[in-house]
């Protein structure tokens, strides 16, 4: 019965997400709505579970005698001070709340959204290294591409920018098509195993 | 609302612009429920070898020798998509296969649906083993649901804990390529998988293997060897036969200026 009860939901969810995807009736709309509406309210109580979890976790870390224990306290420290500020002050523009966000999370957020461009120049560098044939053509495709993309490829060329929107358009989209099918019946055949209850890894079974 | 009225109402608002789909799922159904049952009286059927899934035994090996953890990621799905679904049924057999050499797993999650699930598949796995004292929970934990927040944690995990082998396998966006490079310059064994085909080209520059397209949900009838999961598995290469067979019949039928069959399969 433990393992029975989580399939029989899982199955009866998936049944009726599919039938809600086939007709239109205002009691199917409803009760997908009423679905929606519980699956956010669910995940605030996880959301808490997660949250609960990590504070613990820090606690303990921050207790131990090691250098990391440093992080623990700063963490700690980011989630009361900010739990404080919200509950204190309010969200509101203006308040430390909304001004610690602005002015310390959006920055490092953006920071580590700049470090993609060197991460970028690095890991090209290493796939463009022609140590074989096949690099050879995707150095050479790839360069074509990207000059098409900058106005000097039009001042070299006209047919630069028509060539690098034809590999784009044609044998790059052949490729990410098939790549697509593959993963569209890969979804449908997970999700069909999932339903009917064929599939129980997630469930450590 | 009485029965009768209830079947009435249910045939009249029959959504019939997608009867195409329904078609199609069931055509999809019938041969995945086919394959299956051949599984099940052939007791298994042949899958062609996956590198990057013959490498998870390899990454694990390799961190036991040098004494580090298995850092694993599902990225930033949560737990409605199919590619965490996915990621989950191969973490089930990565974590027996983690608990049989008693390697440390670690397990940073974006969400906490995602780090529940998580929790039970591996303390599930470990007890497979007969090792459920081995299991740390400590080491599968939520970390935030801010994108480069998460990114910046991960990384920090594996400058500071120095995995021996990285796997990013679920859902993933800018941040693929901040994790897989990041996971490159500590000389970690880095196995990738995800649904999104922008992310695939960053992960296969940056990791030693990446799973492609429907490799990610192939994972768990490879390495359990199910017969009904790889049963279903082989259906995807008939359906793949099908829709090939569609593509030429559409590339000649469009030729001829003949659009029913392009009309019969567009989805409104």
């Amino acid at each position: 019965m433990p393992l029975r009860l989580p399939l029989i939901l899982v199955s009866c969810f998936g049944l009726f997400m599919l039938l809600q995807f086939f007709w239109q009736a205002t009691f199917l709309d409803q009760a997908y709505g009423e679905v929606l509406d519980w699956v956010q309210i669910i995940y605030l109580f996880t959301l808490w579970v997660g949250a609960v979890h990590l504070i613990k976790l820090h606690l303990k870390k921050s207790q131990q005698k090691k250098k990391e224990a440093f992080y623990s306290w700063v963490t700690l420290a980011g989630i009361f001070s900010m739990l404080g500020f919200g509950l204190i002050g309010g969200k509101e523009q203006g308040s430390l709340f909304s001004w610690i966000f602005d002015n310390v999370q959006v920055p490092l957020q953006a920071t580590m959204f700049s470090l993609l461009a060197f991460f970028v120049a690095s890991a090209a560098y290493r796939g463009f290294r022609a140590r074989s044939r096949e690099a050879l053509v995707l150095l050479l495709v790839a360069g074509l591409v990207m000059l098409g993309r900058v106005p000097i490829g039009n001042l070299i060329s006209e047919w630069i920018p028509d060539l690098a929107n034809w590999i784009l358009n044609f044998p790059s989209m052949a490729a990410r098509r098939g790549i697509l099918i593959g993963i569209g019946l890969g979804s449908v055949a997970t999700a069909l195993r999932i339903i009917f209850g064929v599939e129980r890894t997630y469930l450590g079974r | 609302m009485g029965l009768s009225a209830l079947r009435v109402d249910l045939l009249l608002s029959f959504n019939t612009s997608r009867l195409n789909v329904l078609v199609a799922l069931l055509i999809c159904a019938a041969l995945v429920f086919y394959f299956i049952r051949q599984g099940k009286k052939r007791k298994g059927l042949f899958l062609r070898p996956i590198s990057g899934l013959s490498a998870i035994e390899e990454a694990v090996g390799r961190a036991t020798e040098m004494g580090r953890a298995v850092l694993y990621t599902t990225g930033l799905g949560k737990m409605e998509r199919v590619a965490t679904l996915a990621s989950m049924n191969i973490l089930g057999n990565l974590a027996r296969k983690v608990a049989s050499y008693g390697t440390p797993l670690i397990i940073p999650c974006y969400d906490p649906v995602v780090m529940a699930v998580a929790q039970e598949v591996v303390r599930e796995s470990f007890a497979k083993e007969g090792k459920p004292d081995a299991y740390r929970e400590e080491n599968i934990y939520f970390v935030t649901q801010s994108q480069f927040g998460y990114a910046a944690a991960v990384d920090g995990i594996m400058t500071r804990e120095k995995p021996a082998a990285n796997l990013f396998l679920g859902t993933f966006e800018a941040e693929s390529l901040i994790l897989a490079e990041t996971g490159n310059s500590i000389g970690a064994i880095q196995i990738a998988g995800t649904d999104s085909t922008i992310q695939l080209a960053f992960f296969i520059v940056a990791c030693d293997y990446t799973l492609i397209g429907e490799e990610l949900f192939a994972a768990s009838g490879y390495l359990s060897r199910d017969p009904l999961v790889t049963g279903s598995i082989k259906a995807q290469d008939w359906l793949k036969v099908v829709i090939v067979i569609l593509i030429v019949l559409g590339v000649v039928f469009s030729t001829l200026n003949l659009d029913f069959l392009s009309e019969l399969l567009s989805v409104k």
